[in-house]
C-alpha cells in the first residue's frame, strides 16, 4: 500500500479515504469512530485527550494473531510498548481496504504482508510528528530528541514528556514525509510477545459475536431449505407461534424466521413449523451423479482454462515409449468449514438505519447484503466487527448479515440476534469444491521427467461470490438492479479466469513441457474459499504425483524433488530443513516417513509426516514442518499458524467427507461430519527457516502439503497409492 | 423452589424457566454469563462445558431443572488464576478462542481427578472438546505445566474444591 500524497490531513477529525490511498470507492467519508479531539495522524492511530494510544484494526481476528501481530507493528513504528496499546476493530471505510484485494477483506493470508510496512511507516510518521511537536515546545533542534517506549527524550537536557502530553500541539505540525521505520534492532517485531487477546479467551469475558448483548433483544432462527436454490412453497405456523416465548414467525427471503425471547425457545419453535419445499434447481443430484459429471469433464469437457502451458507436454506424451508414461486419476471432496463458533449476526433497525454486529472476515460485504437484503442505502448501514470464532474463508461470506438485516427490518427498534444451528452451519455453508484430477507425466529412462500433463474439473470459486463482490465495489449511486445485472455478468466472466481453481497447480520443477488447465463443471453446490483454497486439493494432487514419479524413478523422493527445483533457493531451504529435522530416511525404528513440499501465498512449507502401524491401522506419530514465511513479526504465533493448519488441514485429509443427495448436504453435525480432535492429533514440531525476505502468508500454508506428505508416508507403509481422499488408516 | 448455586452463589431460578430449557441457554440468556460458549447443541463439542457438582458436563444438553439443588461452576466461576488459566496464558494457548473456556472447564476438572495426567489420560479427559483452530499440542502442554505448578505447590488453588 502507497499513500498518494505526501501529506496527512491532521486534528480536522477528517481523514478521507481517497487521501490515504491510491484507490477509493468510499468517498471521503470521515474514518469511523473517531474520538472527539484526538490527535489523529492516520485512519489507524489515534492518541485520545485522555492519553490512550488507541489503534483501529482494520483485520478480523479469527484466531490467526493479527490483534497481537498487527499492534505490534503500529508500536514498533511508534516506539510504544504495543502491550499498551487499545485495539478497536475498525469499522468500515475504504482506508480500512486491503490493498492485495481492494476491498475490506481478511482472507489470502494478506494480513501480515501487506501491513508491514504502512503499518510502521504510519507509526513512525506518528513519532516523528510528536518529536518535532516536542522540539518546539522545549526551543531545540528535533535531531536532537529520541523516544523511549511512549516519552520524548532529550538527553542533553535530561528532559522527558510522554506521547499525550504532546498530542495536543502535534495536530497543528505539518506532516513529514512517510518516515520508515528504524530498521535496526527493532523492539517488539521478532519476539514472541504473549498474545493481547489471550487474558480475555481464558476467563471468559471475550465478546464473540454470539454474544453480543443489547438491551431489550430477542433471538431469531431461520429455518432454511435444506435443498440448495430451494424455495418454501408454503408453511404453517399456527402450532409454532403458540410455543412460549415465540414473538413472530414471518418468511424472508431464503427461509422462514421465527423470532423469540431466547435461542431454546426459537429453536422449538422452528421445529413445530410445518414446511412444504420446493426443492428447487438442484433435486436429485447426488455425490455420485457429480462424480460422474466429473468424469465426463474429465475426459470431453470443453471449457477449459489453462493454467501453465510450455513446451509440447501432449506432443512428449503421445510419442513416448511403450512404459513410460505414468498416468494417475485423483479426487478430493466438497469439504465444510465448521469454524467453532456458528454463524450468527445482531442487527437493529431504527427508522431507515441499520447496525449490525457481525462476526465477519468482510464488513463490506456485511455492509453490502444487509443493505440489499433488509432494503437499506449502504451508508446507512453500520457495521461492528466483533471477534469470532474461526474464519478459514467461511466469513469471508456474509449471508448470515443479510437474513438478520432482513429480520430485524421486521421488527424496528428490537434488536434482533440471529443465531444458526451447527446443523445450519454444516447444510449452508460456501464449500471447498470438490475436483476431479488427470495427470499425466513421462518418465525417460534416464528419470528425467519429458513431460507433465495435469487436467483437473473444478466450478469456479469465484463465480458464486460475484455479485456479492460486485455489489461491494460498484458505486453507491447505481441502481440494484443495474448493480446486480453487471454482477451476474461478472460472475460468468471471472468462472473463465478463476485463478483460484488452479493455484498450487502450476508445479515448481523445472520439467520443459508441462501443461495444467481446467474443465469447467458447476453442479450447483454453494462454493467458497476454504482454508488455502485451490492449493488445498492441487498441493495433494502434485505432490502426491511427484511422489509417484519419485518412485517411477527409483529415486529417493527428497533427492528427485531437490533436483528438480533448481532455481528455487527458498523451495530447496524449506525441504532440505524439514529433512533434515526429521532425520528423513533415518528414522526411528517402526516409523514410515513420506514428504512434501508447497508454495503458497508467497511462503514456502515442507513437510515430513511420520507413521508407525499400530493394532487398528496406521497411526501418525509426528509432523515435522519447516517454513519460510520471509520475516517474522511473533515467531510464536507463527509455529501456532503452523500448528493449526497442519490439524485442519489433518482433520479434512482423514475424517469423512460430507455427501449430497438430493441436491442437500446429508450430514448435519459432528456426529456424521467428525473433525480431528486431541486424541488424533500427533506431535508437531515447526522449523522457522531465517529469512530476511519481506513477509509473507502464514495462515494457511501449512496446510497444503500435509495430505500428500500423509498419502506418501501411507504408500511408502503400505505399498498402496491412496488417490482419493479421505485416506483410509486402515490399509 | 428451584434453587441451586452458581459459581458459589446460591441462586433461585425465576418462575418463567422452563426446566427442560439447556443450562447454557439460562447460563447464557437469562444470566448474562455468555463464557460458556454454543458450538453443537448435541454433546458433541465440548463448547458449553461447566461443572456440576465437579463434574465436567456439556450443558447444552443438560435441562437446567436437572441441576436444582447442585453446584454449577461456570468459566466465569473458575476464578480467574486458576492453575489451568495460568497456565493457558503462559502457553498462549487460545487462537480464536471460542472452544477455550470448554476446554478449560474440562482440564479443570481432569486435573482436580487425575493431579498428574499422562498424555493418554489427556487425550481420554480432552477428546469431548473440539477446537477447530487445531489448539491441541498446547492444550497438552498447558495441562502438564498446570499439573506441574499444583503439584509443587505454588498455586494455593485446591483443585478438589475448585476454590482458591
Ligand atoms: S455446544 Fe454443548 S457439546 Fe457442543
Ligand atoms: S481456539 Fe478456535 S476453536 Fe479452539
Amino acid at each position: 500500500m502507497k499513500f498518494s500524497r505526501r501529506k496527512f490531513l491532521v486534528g480536522t477529525g477528517v481523514v478521507g479515504g481517497g487521501l490515504l490511498l491510491g484507490f477509493s470507492l468510499g468517498g471521503d467519508e470521515p474514518v469511523p469512530q473517531i474520538v472527539a479531539g484526538s490527535f489523529q495522524p492516520n485512519a489507524w492511530l489515534q492518541i485520545t485527550p485522555d492519553g490512550r494510544v488507541v489503534f483501529q484494526l482494520d483485520k478480523a481476528e479469527m484466531g490467526q494473531g493479527v490483534y497481537t501481530g498487527l499492534t505490534t507493528l503500529m508500536g514498533e513504528g511508534l516506539d510504544y510498548d504495543p502491550a499498551r496499546i487499545q485495539v478497536e476493530m475498525a469499522g468500515v471505510h475504504s482506508a480500512y481496504n486491503n490493498p492485495a484485494m481492494r476491498m475490506q477483506v481478511t482472507g489470502g493470508s494478506t494480513s501480515l504482508t501487506t501491513a508491514w510496512t504502512p503499518l510502521q511507516e504510519a507509526g513512525a510518521t506518528a513519532r516523528a510528528m510528536l518529536m518535532a511537536a516536542a522540539a518546539e515546545q522545549w526551543q531545540v533542534p528535533v535531531s536532537e530528541l529520541n523516544t523511549d517506549d511512549g516519552v520524548i527524550v532529550h538527553s542533553a537536557s535530561g528532559r522527558r514528556i510522554g506521547y499525550a502530553e504532546v498530542a495536543e500541539s502535534a495536530k497543528s505540525i505539518e506532516a513529514p514525509q512517510l518516515v520508515p521505520p528504524v530498521a535496526n534492532a527493532p523492539k517488539w517485531i521478532g519476539k514472541s510477545l504473549p498474545r493481547f487477546d489471550t487474558p480475555a479467551k481464558t476467563d471468559g469475558t471475550a465478546i464473540f459475536g454470539v454474544d453480543v448483548a443489547l438491551p431489550g433483544m430477542k433471538t431469531a432462527v431461520v429455518v432454511r431449505c435444506p435443498h440448495f436454490g430451494g424455495r418454501v412453497r408454503a408453511f404453517d405456523a399456527e402450532e409454532a407461534e403458540q410455543q412460549a416465548g415465540v414473538l413472530k414467525i414471518f418468511p424472508i427471503h431464503n427461509g422462514i424466521a421465527v423470532v423469540a425471547d431466547g435461542y431454546w425457545q426459537a429453536r422449538q419453535a422452528a421445529g413445530k413449523l410445518k414446511v412444504e419445499w420446493d426443492k428447487g434447481p438442484l433435486a436429485g443430484l447426488s455425490s455420485a451423479k457429480i462424480r460422474k459429471n466429473q468424469e465426463q469433464a474429465l475426459d470431453n469437457g470443453e471449457t477449459t482454462v489453462d493454467a501453465l502451458d510450455e513446451g509440447d507436454a501432449e506432443g512428449v506424451l503421445a510419442q513416448a515409449a511403450d512404459g513410460r508414461v505414468v498416468e494417475a486419476k485423483y479426487a478430493a471432496p466438497f469439504l465444510h468449514h465448521s469454524t467453532m463458533e456458528p454463524q450468527n449476526c445482531t442487527a437493529l433497525v431504527t427508522g431507515d438505519r441499520c447496525e449490525l454486529w457481525a462476526p465477519s472476515q468482510a464488513p463490506g460485504f456485511v455492509q453490502a447484503l444487509a443493505a440489499q437484503y433488509g432494503g437499506f442505502d449502504r451508508d446507512k448501514v453500520t457495521v461492528h466487527t466483533t471477534l469470532m470464532g474461526g474464519g478459514f474463508g467461511r466469513r469471508a461470506m456474509t449471508d448470515f448479515a443479510g437474513e438478520a438485516a432482513a429480520i430485524a427490518r421486521q421488527m424496528p427498534g428490537v434488536p434482533i440476534k440471529l443465531i444458526w444451528s451447527r446443523e445450519d452451519d454444516m447444510r449452508h455453508d460456501f464449500y471447498r469444491p470438490s475436483t476431479l484430477h488427470r495427470l499425466r507425466a513421462v518418465v525417460n529412462e534416464d528419470g528425467q521427467i519429458g513431460a507433465w500433463r495435469h487436467r483437473l474439473v473444478s466450478a469456479s470459486i469465484t463465480k458464486g461470490m460475484a455479485v456479492t463482490l460486485v455489489d461491494s465495489y460498484l458505486p453507491k449511486w447505481l441502481p440494484e438492479a443495474m448493480a446486480r445485472g453487471i454482477g451476474r455478468f461478472a460472475g460468468n466472466t471471472t468462472a473463465n479466469m478463476d485463478s483460484a481453481m488452479a493455484e498450487g497447480a502450476e508445479i515448481p520443477y523445472a520439467v520443459d513441457n508441462r501443461k495444467v488447465d481446467v474443465a469447467l463443471y458447476d453442479p450447483g453446490i454453494p462454493l467458497g474459499f476454504w482454508r488455502s483454497v485451490g492449493h488445498s486439493h492441487n498441493a495433494f494432487v502434485v505432490e502426491s504425483f511427484m511422489d509417484e514419479l519419485a518412485h517411477a524413478a527409483g529415486e529417493d523422493p527428497v533427492d528427485f524433488r531437490l533436483r528438480y527445483l533448481q532455481g528455487h533457493p527458498r523451495h530447496q531451504r524449506v525441504l532440505k530443513a524439514a529433512a533434515e529435522a526429521a532425520n528423513w530416511g533415518d528414522p526411528l525404528p517402526g516409523r514410515i516417513q513420506g514428504v512434501a513440499v508447497h508454495e503458497s501465498f508467497s511462503s514456502y512449507a515442507a513437510q515430513v509426516v511420520e507413521l508407525s502401524k499400530g493394532a487398528n491401522g496406521y497411526v501418525i506419530e509426528r509432523v515435522v514442518c519447516a517454513v519460510d514465511c520471509g520475516q517474522i513479526a511473533n515467531p510464536d504465533i507463527v509455529t501456532e499458524q503452523v500448528e493449526s493448519a497442519i490439524i485442519y488441514g489433518l482433520g479434512a485429509a482423514l475424517k469423512p467427507a460430507l455427501t449430497v443427495e438430493d441436491g442437500r448436504v446429508v450430514q448435519s453435525n459432528f456426529h456424521d461430519l467428525p473433525v480431528l480432535r486431541i486424541d488424533e492429533t500427533p506431535e508437531i514440531q515447526v522449523v522457522l527457516v531465517d529469512s530476511k525476505e519481506h513477509p509473507t502468508g502464514i495462515g494457511e500454508i501449512a496446510l497444503p502439503p500435509i495430505a500428500p506428505a500423509l498419502g506418501n508416508a501411507l504408500f511408502k507403509a503400505s505399498g498402496q497409492r491412496q488417490r482419493e481422499l479421505p485416506f483410509q488408516l486402515t490399509v | 423452589m428451584s434453587t441451586l448455586k452458581l459459581n458459589g452463589e446460591p441462586l433461585t431460578l425465576p418462575d418463567d424457566v422452563d426446566p427442560s430449557t439447556p443450562l447454557l441457554w439460562v447460563v447464557r440468556e437469562r444470566l448474562g454469563l455468555t463464557g460458556s460458549k454454543f458450538g453443537c447443541g448435541q454433546g458433541l463439542c465440548g463448547a458449553c462445558t461447566m461443572h456440576v457438582d465437579g463434574q465436567a458436563v456439556r450443558t447444552c444438553i443438560l435441562p437446567v431443572g436437572q441441576v436444582v439443588g447442585k453446584s454449577v461452576v461456570t468459566i466465569e466461576g473458575l476464578g480467574g488464576d486458576h492453575p489451568v488459566q495460568q497456565a493457558w496464558r503462559q502457553i498462549d494457548v487460545p487462537q480464536c478462542g471460542y472452544c477455550q473456556s470448554g476446554q478449560i472447564m474440562s482440564a479443570a476438572a481432569l486435573l482436580a481427578a487425575n493431579p498428574n495426567p499422562s498424555n493418554d489420560d489427556i487425550n481420554r479427559a480432552m477428546a469431548g472438546n473440539i477446537c477447530r483452530c487445531g489448539s491441541y499440542p498446547r492444550i497438552r502442554r498447558a495441562i502438564h505445566q498446570a499439573a506441574a505448578s499444583i503439584s509443587t505447590g505454588v498455586q494455593t488453588f485446591d483443585p478438589a474444591t475448585g476454590e482458591g
